[in-house]
This record gives structure tokens, C-alpha cells and sequence, in this order.
């Protein structure tokens, strides 16, 4: 175990639950937003600014048992692409995986073009990643391409 | 065979370059025998929320002369979403009351949309500043019909690149036919660089210009389109360029005897009147080709042919 991973354990001290790692320092509360951490009830730790070999600064959440499916890594791929997450059983690491921005993306984002269906309608968004990165989406419906992503409310 | 039953078309790229191909060719059969009762049983809903004359009565009238009855409404005022009924609960509607949708609509998306909510298949006959993919395939026939081919042409496109949506949906099909894309625009209207990145994924060159002169040497293919002065955030700009892509009789001296001017119209003064003379002139035909598209297309999808 290197040096780092022992330096998390002992910074997330939770028995079971997850550690997201490795988040910009600057989109570490879209991460909670995303996730629906903010009416999350039980234990929740945010640390900003942490040193990072990687990135100079990170940001890092840990969350007491809560274990996330992959559809919500998917959601943190798109503000957070280089996120780790940590599963924690028994306060010992037991997963590691690393997030990766999916081919589709559905229902979180909204798309920029007013006068597309999906902003005039109670539709879900889809949007189909044409590139990882810089990230380039087409809405699955009026078919503009985007790079600025806007996340639905 | 392409098999096109139920396949809605929605997008240029929803088919395929054989797709294309099924669908022209079914197209020449109805050129040389247009009324064919082949669709006696079949309901054709013809909804336009929005006006688009032209458009709706080429539908109508290809779906009348293959002998299908045709429901719908050109005025979105004297339907139920003028009542705040959502295009979810239209189609739904609609698709039960009909074998197929030709739906043209202002919000882009709608037609992608409604065709997941429809039972029964979709054209989409437009959809906001999105797709028209059936200008898209009769292009493609008009450009079969006058050259023979569809491999290996230079086609040239004119005038407003930047927001015509023709332009590039035809683009996107011409680059299934190791075409060459020749760009004359004003600098304000310049084709988009996706539309240009899309040439260069399918290995294809385009060149661009700002002379109308300069290409028409070597086109096989001239299509012309308009110059919107809404366009244009500065009105002088408009006044400078408005005149420079105007297409007179005098400047096809020295054209290919087989190049054909396309339009796809309305046309203001972009294509001079003395250019309709010209054996070179083919947008009047090519607008008659979008009946044999449309029969091609909803014979196709219905299954009948």
C-alpha cells in the first residue's frame, strides 16, 4: 500500500462507504449536487485544497455507507474526469475505479439550444459524446454539438 | 435490399449509402409510373405546425397519386396544441389513427422526439433550423437524374453555408460518393467547421471562395441558395455582398455541358430569370422530383415496395 492510500484511509476513517478522490478543487461541490449528497443523512466529509502529487490541489468527499452505482460515476466524469473512486468495507479499501465519461449521457445535463424539444417539453436529455477531451456532445434530439455543458436542475 | 419498413427518417444520417440508393431507385420507378394505388389502405397523417406550402402539398400529392388516404392539418392554430396539448399527446393520438406520420414542426428535436412516441413510423418534413431529409434526398435524385452518377462529382455550393441547413445535410450524404465540395460564400456566411471537420473524417476535400466565377469552369453541380438579410448583424455588410453571388446566363459561358444548377427555393434574385432558358437550369424538375422522393419514401417505409 503506498504512501497515499494509507494517508486517505486514515483521513476517511469510515468503516464502510465510499471515498471520491482526486476531484478539481473547483467542482468539488457540483460532485455533491450531482450526486444528491446535500440531502444525504448520514456522514459526509468534504476536504479542499488538499495536496496532491497529481494535481498540485484535489478535492476529496467521503461518504459513510453509501456505495454508487455506474451511472453516477458516469455523472462525475463530467466535472471530475481523472475522480477515483474508493469502496471502503471494514475500513479496508477494497475497489478501486477510476471514472470514465460515458458514450451517452442522459437526464443530467440540459442542452444550450433553446428551441430544442427537450427545453419546450418534459423530456429527459440525452446527448451522445462525440469526443472525451476536450468534451464534445451532440443532443440526441435537435442534434447541435456543444462544448459547454449545462447541467439540468 | 436495403429493408426500409418502419424505418422512420428522421436525420440525413439515419440511412445509410445504400439506404440512399433503395430509396432513388424506387424513386425512378415511380418517375416513369407516378400513380400506383399501391397505398389504397393506408392513412398518411400530414401535420405541419408550422406553414410550409411547398413541402405539404408535395407529401400530399405523392401520397394521393399511390391512392393513401391523407389526414392532418396545415395550421397549428386549429389544433388541439393551440389548447396547450403537448406533441407528446398529439402523437399519441395521431399515430393510432394512421399507418404513417409526415410531421413538419419549428421546434428542433420534434420529429426525433415524436418518432419515439409514434407507434406507426415518421418523415420528419422538416424541424426547426435541424434536419430536412427529404430536400436532402431529392437533391440526391436530382443530382443522380442529371449526372448519371453520384461517385466522383464537384459540387459546388453557393451563397448562405453558414445557416442553410440543405447545404449541409447534403454535405453529410455527398460524402458517402467520394465527392469534391467546392464552398463559395461570403466570409459572414461560411460553411460551419463541423460540416468541414465531417469532409475531412470521410477523407474528402473541400475548397472555399469567396468568387462565384472562379468554379464554375469545373462544377458538375452548381447549388445556389439565398442570402438572408437577417442574417447579417451589420447592414452594410449585406449591402456589399448581396449582389456578388447572383447567377446570370452570361457567367455559364465555359461550364461543363452537363452541369446543372440546383436550388432549392424559394429563390429571390440569387439564380437571374435568364438563367431558367438554360439547358443548364434544373430547379424547376428538381422540385417535381421531391413527389417521386416522398412516394419512394413513404412506399418504402410502409412496406410496399
Amino acid at each position: 500500500m503506498t504512501t497515499e492510500n494509507k494517508k486517505e484511509l486514515i483521513v476517511s476513517a469510515i468503516e464502510n462507504g465510499t471515498v471520491i478522490d482526486h476531484i478539481p478543487v473547483n467542482t468539488v461541490l457540483m460532485v455533491l449536487n450531482i450526486l444528491g449528497l446535500n440531502d444525504y443523512e448520514d456522514e459526509v466529509l468534504i476536504g479542499i485544497n488538499l495536496d496532491s502529487k497529481k494535481y498540485s490541489k484535489k478535492g476529496i468527499i467521503k461518504v459513510r455507507n453509501k456505495y454508487f452505482e455506474q451511472h453516477d460515476l458516469n455523472k462525475i466524469a463530467l466535472v471530475a474526469p481523472n475522480a477515483t473512486l474508493i469502496v471502503i468495507k471494514n475500513y479496508e479499501v477494497v475497489e478501486k475505479k477510476s471514472v470514465e465519461i460515458p458514450d451517452k449521457i442522459e437526464k443530467i445535463l440540459k442542452c444550450i439550444n433553446p428551441n430544442c424539444i427537450t427545453n419546450k417539453e418534459a423530456i429527459d436529455s440525452k446527448f451522445i459524446v462525440k469526443e472525451k477531451d476536450p468534451l464534445k456532445i451532440q443532443c440526441h434530439y435537435c442534434e447541435k454539438t456543444m462544448t459547454n455543458i449545462r447541467f439540468a436542475e | 435490399m436495403a429493408n426500409l419498413k418502419n424505418k422512420n427518417l428522421i436525420s440525413i444520417s439515419d440511412y445509410n449509402k445504400e439506404e440512399y440508393l433503395e430509396i432513388l431507385r424506387i424513386a425512378e420507378e415511380f418517375e416513369k409510373n407516378p400513380k400506383q394505388e399501391i397505398l389504397k389502405d393506408k392513412v398518411v397523417a400530414s401535420i405541419f405546425f408550422e406553414p410550409s406550402t411547398r413541402t405539404r402539398l408535395s407529401f400530399e400529392s405523392a401520397a394521393s397519386m399511390l391512392g393513401a388516404k391523407v389526414i392532418g392539418f396545415s395550421n397549428p392554430a386549429s389544433t388541439s396544441q393551440s389548447k396547450g396539448e403537448s406533441l407528446h399527446d398529439t402523437i399519441k393520438m395521431l399515430s393510432s389513427y394512421s399507418d404513417i406520420i409526415v410531421m413538419r414542426h419549428s421546434i428542433e428535436g420534434a420529429a426525433r422526439y415524436a418518432a419515439e412516441v409514434s407507434s406507426v413510423p415518421l418523415i420528419n418534413a422538416g424541424d426547426g433550423a435541424n434536419q430536412h431529409p427529404t430536400q436532402c434526398m431529392l437533391d440526391l435524385y436530382s443530382i443522380l437524374k442529371t449526372q448519371g452518377t453520384l461517385e466522383n462529382l464537384n459540387i459546388t455550393m453557393v451563397g448562405d453555408l453558414k445557416y442553410g441547413r440543405t447545404v449541409h445535410s447534403l454535405v453529410q450524404a455527398m460524402c458517402n460518393f467520394n465527392a469534391t465540395f467546392h464552398f463559395v460564400s461570403p466570409n459572414e456566411l461560411k460553411m460551419p467547421s463541423s460540416v468541414k471537420m465531417y469532409i475531412k473524417e470521410a477523407n474528402l476535400n473541400y475548397h472555399q471562395y469567396t468568387d462565384l466565377n472562379e468554379v464554375i469552369p469545373f462544377s458538375d453541380i452548381i447549388y445556389m441558395t439565398r442570402i438572408q438579410r437577417e442574417r447579417f448583424s451589420d447592414p452594410l455588410e449585406y449591402e456589399k455582398v448581396k449582389d456578388s453571388y447572383i447567377l446570370d446566363a452570361a457567367m455559364l459561358k465555359g461550364c461543363k455541358n452537363t452541369m446543372r444548377i440546383l436550388h432549392p427555393l424559394p429563390r429571390v434574385n440569387e439564380i437571374a430569370a435568364d438563367v431558367d432558358k438554360t439547358t443548364n437550369a434544373y430547379y424547376f424538375q428538381q422540385a417535381r422530383n421531391g413527389v417521386y422522393v416522398r412516394q419512394a419514401l413513404m412506399a418504402a417505409i410502409l412496406g410496399v415496395k
